[in-house]
Formats: structure tokens, C-alpha cells, sequence
């Protein structure tokens, strides 16, 4: 019993439990925008184990590819894999076991569901991890992409097919990424620099990183209100998702016109409460 | 500056939630000019009451804070009296307008003590005066129903944290800057309780 606890302790840290559970939330708004009130408990259980165990899955395989990497940087050093707490071929084969099992309960439950999971997990992993993300800054287009695979994921289980409110969710997710995570290797540029890997600020400087914040939070903020117009949204959850998105657009402004370390931690911050309260929004 | 704690934080966040509330649904049945100012009033509430759990009581520190605190009485004393004195509405529009652009620019163009606080004092005033009568007058009257004085009694809690930043940003609080930061949630928390209950029986 002892064994298991610290081997859960070790395992815990390796699936970044806030970004799975954004994933996860993400997908299960895009399943209710077709399918509110949900009357399938069996479905909503198995979306939420397959989508929870392929997004897992796909972050510890990039966290076992990456193990190199994170021993040069102080933020991610103390990890399981680059402390050596844990084995790395160990570490390969929960990988990919969970992947397997979360992608063949999305197979499973429905095809097509099955195969945008797939293409996501192919996409972050092998695209953006091992192909992309040691040799531009623009892999993060391509992290953008599968970020927002769980979103349209969802949609198709919920209504059968690849719709263009699907595609606008998707699209929204793809340009809120750059607000997270062009924020977060601001804060840690000297941590990526270490490590040798490119960023939008390392290889264009901050000012075109923070007008590209602006931009991307600007354009997320548009789409996702089209979205959650085409969705039907309530008038009321309309207003409310408008005023959090006043608030993203203002501290992006802010970050452009002002720039500080407290208004890029602000906006990193904020950025995932806003995309959190903007999929529960949806959800009604 | 004072460390924001884990209470304050709860304290902000069910601030949020009420003015969130008050967006989505307590606000439904007023017009749409009212809607608006509203929204645009509890929105700053709302997005104040997270990025102050987000970055703590440093934000305070931000030349902005006075300008951003003017929008909420103005906004909310807007909606009042498009929705009960329409008859007033564009001159006190004009005047919302008017008073919000002098801020603005006496802020970013100081042109003396008195030219930055005067309009601040002013502006304050008489929102703030609207808020805190209107709802009482007209519940007294019998206009309204008795539980809408409870709007005033939000815009009297608005007043004070409205006058206690005021002061802590001149440099001169009335009261010690970490007593000022400890009242600051619960203010917020009663104030936005006071509006919630206080429009649902309006």
C-alpha cells in the first residue's frame, strides 16, 4: 500500500493536474454545447475518462522527451524524470499505456470522437514535442492546435459531426495558447535560454511577444463570443463572458502599453481563469 | 503593503460571484440603456475583485485604481436613473461623460492639488449621493418596494471604500493602510450582498 502511495506521489506531478483539468473542461464544455441538459451519465463518465487519460498520457510522454530539457531549467529540475526520483523508461511506458487506453475508450465511444483524440495526442507529442519545439517558436501554433483538439473533440461526440461552431471553439482555444504561454516564457525566458529552447521573446524580443499577446487575446475573446452567440448562449452568460473578455483585452492592452513583470504574471494568471469561466459559461 | 490572505481572497471571490450573479440575471428585467451601465459597472466589480485575488493589494498601488474606481458609482447611478428618473437621463449622461473625461485628464495632466481633487470629490459626490438616496426616497415613497433601500445602503458601502482609497492613495489615510486593506474585502462583500438583494426586490 505504502509502495503504491509514493509511487501515485511521484506519478501526480507528471500529468500537470491544472492544465489536464482545463483540457478536461474544455472538452467537456464542447460535448454540452450540443448536448445541455446532459441525460447520458455513461457517456459524460466515459468522455471524461478518455479525455482525461489521453491528455495525461500525451503530458507525461512530452514530460519523459523533454526530461533533458527540464534539468537545465530551476522551474522544472525537481520533476520526477530530471531529479531522477523516477525511471525514464518507466515513465515511456505509463505514457503510453495511458494514452493507448484513453485513445481506445475515445475509439470506442464513437470514431470520429476517437480519431480528433488521436490527432491530438499525435499532434502534441510528435509534432510539437519531438519534431517542433527544439527548433522554432512558432511550434506553439501547433501546441495551440492540440490544445484545442479536447474543445472540438467534445463537439463531435455531442453532435455527431465537425460543425463551424466546433471549428470556432477550436479556433478560440488556438489563439488564447499564445496569451498563456507566450506570457509564461516571458516570466521564464532566462529558464528557456537555459535550456537552448526558442521562444517568441528569446528569438523576436518582448515587444513583438507582447503585441502578439494582445492580438491572439483580442482575436480568442472575438471568436469565442461568436461561438457562444452560435451556441445559443443566454443573453445574461453573453454579458458576463463580454465583461471577462473586457478584462482579458485590458490587461493585454496594458501589457503593451504598460509592460510589467506584475501585468505579464497578471494576464498569465488571468488568461486561465478566463478561459475556465469562459467554458463553464458555455456549458449552460 | 499588507499580504492579502486566504479569507480576503474568499471574500473577493464571492464578490465576483455576486456581481457575476448580478450580470447574468439581476439585472434581466431593466432596460437596455440600464443593462448596459450595469454591466459595464458590476464587469468592473467583478474583474477588480479577481485581479486583486490574482496580484494581491499591490495593484492598489496602480495610478489607475482611482480612475477605474470612478466607473462603478457612475455606471451604477447611471442605470438608477435611466430606470427611475428617465427624464434625467441625458443630461445626467452628459454629465457622467463629462466628469469621467475631466478625471481622466486631471489625472494624467495634474494641473495642481485641488484641479486633480475636485472633480474626483465631485464626480464621487453626487454618484454617490444617487446611489445612496434614490433607492432609499423612492422605497420611503412607496415607489418601490422596501427591500430596494437596500441599494442605498450598498451605495453608502461604496462611499466608504470609495473615500478610504481615496485617502490611501493621497498619502494621508484616515485610518492605518493595513486597517484600510482589512476592511477593503469585507466591504466589498457587504456592498455587493446590499445590491444583490437590494435590485431583486426592485
Amino acid at each position: 500500500m505504502d509502495k503504491l502511495k509514493t509511487k501515485l506521489r511521484l506519478y501526480l506531478p507528471l500529468i500537470k493536474s491544472l492544465q489536464t483539468i482545463l483540457l478536461l473542461v474544455t472538452g467537456l464544455a464542447g460535448y454540452m454545447t450540443a448536448r445541455c441538459p446532459v441525460t447520458t451519465a455513461g457517456t459524460m463518465i466515459g468522455l471524461t475518462l478518455s479525455l482525461f487519460l489521453s491528455v495525461s498520457g500525451s503530458t507525461i510522454l512530452n514530460m519523459w522527451y523533454d526530461r533533458d530539457i527540464d534539468a537545465k531549467m530551476p522551474r522544472t529540475q525537481k520533476r520526477p524524470l530530471p531529479s531522477g526520483k523516477m525511471d525514464a523508461t518507466e515513465a515511456l511506458r505509463l505514457g503510453l499505456v495511458i494514452s493507448i487506453l484513453g485513445v481506445g475508450i475515445a475509439v470506442a465511444m464513437d470514431a470520429l470522437y476517437g480519431l480528433i483524440i488521436f490527432g491530438g495526442l499525435f499532434i502534441d507529442v510528435v509534432i510539437y514535442t519531438i519534431w517542433l519545439k527544439r527548433k522554432t517558436a512558432w511550434s506553439i501554433v501547433w501546441g495551440g492546435i492540440s490544445g484545442g483538439m479536447p474543445i472540438l473533440a467534445g463537439r463531435a461526440l455531442g453532435t455527431g459531426t465537425v460543425d463551424w461552431i466546433g471549428i470556432a471553439l477550436t479556433l478560440a482555444v488556438l489563439f488564447w495558447i499564445p496569451t498563456h504561454i507566450l506570457t509564461f516564457s516571458i516570466r521564464y525566458r532566462k529558464d528557456y535560454k537555459l535550456a537552448g529552447v526558442p521562444t517568441f521573446p528569446s528569438t523576436y524580443g518582448e515587444t513583438f511577444t507582447r503585441n502578439t499577446i494582445a492580438i491572439s487575446s483580442i482575436l480568442a475573446a472575438v471568436i469565442i463570443g461568436i461561438a457562444a452567440y452560435g451556441v445559443g448562449t443566454e443573453w445574461g452568460f453573453l454579458r458576463l463572458m463580454a465583461v471577462l473578455s473586457a478584462g482579458l483585452l485590458s490587461l493585454a492592452i496594458a501589457s503593451v502599453v504598460k509592460p510589467s513583470e506584475t501585468v505579464n504574471f497578471g494576464l498569465f494568471k488571468y488568461a486561465s481563469l478566463y478561459m475556465l469561466s469562459a467554458m463553464i459559461l458555455l456549458m449552460f | 503593503m499588507k499580504k492579502i490572505s486566504v479569507i480576503d481572497r474568499i471574500l473577493f471571490l464571492i464578490t465576483g460571484l455576486l456581481a457575476s450573479y448580478q450580470i447574468v440575471d439581476g439585472i434581466a428585467d431593466a432596460g437596455t440603456f440600464a443593462i448596459t451601465t450595469y454591466t459595464i459597472g458590476f464587469g468592473v466589480l467583478l474583474v477588480a475583485s479577481l485581479l486583486i485575488i490574482i496580484l494581491g493589494f499591490d495593484i492598489l498601488d496602480s495610478p489607475l485604481v482611482v480612475t477605474v474606481s470612478t466607473i462603478i458609482p457612475l455606471s451604477l447611478s447611471l442605470g438608477l436613473v435611466s430606470e427611475y428618473l428617465p427624464k434625467w437621463q441625458t443630461p445626467y449622461l452628459i454629465f457622467a461623460i463629462l466628469g469621467f473625461l475631466t478625471i481622466v485628464i486631471t489625472r494624467y495632466k495634474s494641473t495642481g492639488k485641488l484641479a486633480t481633487i475636485l472633480p474626483v470629490a465631485t464626480v464621487h459626490g453626487v454618484a454617490g449621493m444617487i446611489i445612496f438616496l434614490l433607492p432609499i426616497i423612492f422605497s420611503l415613497q412607496g415607489k418601490t418596494p422596501g427591500g430596494f433601500a437596500l441599494v442605498g445602503i450598498g451605495g453608502a458601502l461604496i462611499g466608504i471604500g470609495g473615500l478610504l482609497l481615496t485617502f490611501l492613495k493621497s498619502g494621508k489615510p484616515i485610518l492605518p493602510k493595513e486597517t484600510i486593506l482589512t476592511l477593503l474585502p469585507i466591504l466589498f462583500v457587504l456592498m455587493a450582498t446590499a445590491f444583490v438583494f437590494g435590485f431583486a426586490a426592485g
